[in-house]
């Protein structure tokens, strides 16, 4: 029989060869993470050192042993619940406004040729130029009771009374809502440009009209991006400070505020803290449920 | 599936500008019922257009497209009931095959229990059975094509229109396929418009093709018509292979007689497989034209021969593997001389 395997010294050879090509590979994949360096720094300096500091300080009593009566505090405490309750309402319900505004506003500039739809996207942006403060006081430039709305509605006798439109819930969302806009309409948008237009040709030369279409097929195909936008708006709407209270005049209390208050008023940096702990993990709670959500979603559409 | 009385689409002088570009100039074309018609042409010729005015997803800036003797120019897509299917298949992703099938009957509102099994009737025609419950995501790119084509045909559409349909399969697939949809239209008997870039799946799929070439239909004949009896150059050149020379030229570097030759004729044209490298049977009739031998490539089921005639022209002539004798004799860099029978030369 002829040996069929190859001589001894060839495979040595080879062995040599794939070690040092292993090797490459390694330092090929440390070069790349050599990039996230400068990221990685910046993230834990300004991300995890102040998050274990929140956890550090959150831990500590006022009389500055270690205890848990911050967290005590907060769970016995109705005014606290009062205010996660405030808290949550107002984010919920600018994700509902994000929604029913932006759903169909994404799908309108979706549908526009290329150059008419950058003109409807700048004009959804350009509100991310100017502060949160002057848009605050915009509002309430319109809103308050001898603002332009009120004016206007008296001026044609729509109502005799200015109506209660600023310092509640409604100037808070309506605020919250025009700043968090932009923020969910662009991944919605992604969706929806995603969405190969055959399908939307193919289902009208099925015979399907142009609403069934949008409710059988292109509303579920741009579900991933919705959810993501929504749960974008309500995480970010959880941290407002300034549109609540400009807007809200002190008749809408949000976590944000009570911090501030323990801060400013009683340099309680303790109960603070702990209010920021929980803010951060009902966050990462949510996060966790929209991940699952949308995993879920987009594992059904997975072409 | 049960047999249809089919109907006509006729295509008249149908135009489309984008910008200053003329996509579809002065169209006309009639499939008669029951007939398959296949589209051929480059990119950019408009043949991909065309479909597209006929299926309503595009508005032609000028013409009028009939549906049996209505004029359907105007009509929404949806409300034309043509059964289409697109290059990229266009299957929903968020629904399984079964769902997808059954789309077209649930917008009409059929009953569950019908459509169901309707589409299982229309998957088992694709060779699908049993392949419902799949998510497109599963399918390899040959299924998910069946699928697009139980789609399109479950809801007995009296017109199919296809656009490129096996561009993204690989080449036995696609012949496979070919062979199916053939099959199918012989069952089904559907008035078929189909679009392909694909020469010889024109040549294989249809009754009758036409050619386009920047906008315009530019020949509409049977496949071996078209193949044999191309009308200019452009159809000479994009179906098949073939060696065109101007008459003046020919009739210097080809020995024989041409025999009659139609005045307006300018060129004639031979197909590279036409050239013999002997003659065979009776003498006559026979042209030949020298050059020299500038490369054999084998390809499998024949040889390529590449061949300079004395004015410096390259032509090619293909030698079928059983001539491998002949061949294997040749030098590169020989003279040769490639035979032609008379009634195998087309003027153009």
């Amino acid at each position: 029989m002829v040996a069929l395997n190859p001589p001894a010294s060839l495979s040595v050879a080879q062995a040599d060869n794939g070690g040092r090509l292993a090797w490459d590979a390694r330092l090929e994949r440390l070069v790349s993470f050599a990039f996230t360096l400068p990221c990685l720094a910046v993230v834990a300096l300004c991300v995890l050192v102040p998050c274990a500091w929140l956890f550090f300080l959150s831990a500590f009593g006022s009389d500055g042993k270690a205890s848990l009566e911050n967290y005590q505090r907060i769970l016995d405490g109705a005014s606290y619940a009062r205010i996660f309750i405030t808290t949550f309402q107002v984010g919920l319900a600018t994700v509902a406004a994000c929604v029913l505004i932006g759903v169909p506003f994404a799908s309108f500039i979706n549908g526009l040729p290329p150059r008419r739809s950058v003109i409807f996207l700048a004009a959804v942006l350009l509100p991310f130029w100017t502060s949160l403060l002057v848009r605050a006081y915009a509002w309430l430039v319109l809103l308050q009771r001898t603002g332009i709305v009120n004016s206007v509605l008296m001026g044609l006798g729509i109502t005799k009374a200015p109506l209660e439109l600023a310092f509640n819930h409604f100037a808070t969302v309506l605020g919250m809502t025009h700043i968090m806009l932009p923020i969910f309409i662009l991944p919605v948008l992604g969706a929806m440009r995603n969405i190969d237009s055959a399908l939307i040709r193919a289902a009208a030369s099925m015979g399907a009209s142009r609403s069934y279409t949008y409710r059988r097929i292109f509303l579920p195909l741009a579900a991933p991006g919705i959810a993501a936008g929504a749960i974008l708006v309500f995480v970010m709407s959880l941290g407002f400070y300034v549109t609540p209270a400009i807007l809200g005049g002190g008749n809408v209390n949000v976590i944000s505020m009570r911090i501030a208050r323990s801060l400013s008023n009683y340099s309680n940096w303790g109960a603070a803290s702990a209010l920021g702990v929980l803010l951060l993990v009902f966050t990462a709670l949510l996060f966790a449920l929209s991940y699952g959500v949308q995993r879920v979603l987009l594992s059904r559409q997975r072409s | 599936m049960s047999s249809r009385s089919a109907e006509s689409v006729r295509i008249e002088a149908v135009s489309k500008m984008y910008g200053d570009f003329r996509a579809l100039d002065d169209v006309s074309l009639t499939v008669e019922a029951g007939e398959f018609v296949a589209i051929l042409g480059p990119s950019g010729s408009g043949k991909s257009t065309l479909l597209m005015a006929v299926a309503g997803f595009i508005r032609p800036d000028r013409g009028r497209i009939f549906f049996g003797d209505s004029d359907i120019v105007r009509l929404p897509a949806n409300q034309r009931g043509f059964g289409v299917v697109f290059q990229s298949y266009a299957l929903f992703p968020h629904m399984d095959v079964m769902a997808n099938v059954t789309f077209p009957l649930q917008v009409r509102g059929v009953p569950q229990d019908a459509a169901r099994r309707r589409a299982l009737a229309a998957l088992d025609v694709v060779k699908l059975g049993g392949y419902g419950s799949r998510r497109i995501g599963e399918l390899s790119g040959g299924q998910r094509q069946r699928v697009a084509l139980a789609r399109a045909i479950v809801f007995e559409p009296k017109v199919l229109l296809m656009d490129e349909p096996l561009s993204a399969l690989d080449k036995i697939l696609r012949e496979e396929m070919q062979i199916e949809i053939r099959e199918l239209h012989n069952k089904l008997q559907i008035t078929t418009l189909y679009v392909t870039h694909d020469q010889r799946e024109a040549l294989t799929i249809a009754d009758r093709v036409a050619v386009m070439d920047k906008g315009k239909i530019v020949q509409l004949d049977n496949p071996e018509t078209i193949y044999r009896r191309p009308v200019n150059e452009f159809v000479a050149r994009f179906i098949g292979e073939a060696t065109i020379l101007p008459l003046a030229e020919a009739r210097a570097v080809v020995s024989g007689d041409l025999g009659a030759v139609a005045p307006s004729a300018y060129a004639l044209m031979v197909r590279s497989e036409d050239f013999c490298l002997a003659r065979s049977g009776d003498e006559n009739g026979w042209l030949a034209v020298g050059g020299l031998l500038r490369g054999v490539v084998f390809q499998g089921d024949s040889w390529l021969l590449q061949v300079d005639l004395a004015d410096g022209q390259a032509i090619t002539a293909r030698a079928q593997k059983h001539f491998s004798a002949e061949v294997g004799a040749l030098e590169v860099g020989q003279t040769i001389d490639l035979h032609v029978q008379r009634d195998r030369v087309h003027f153009l």
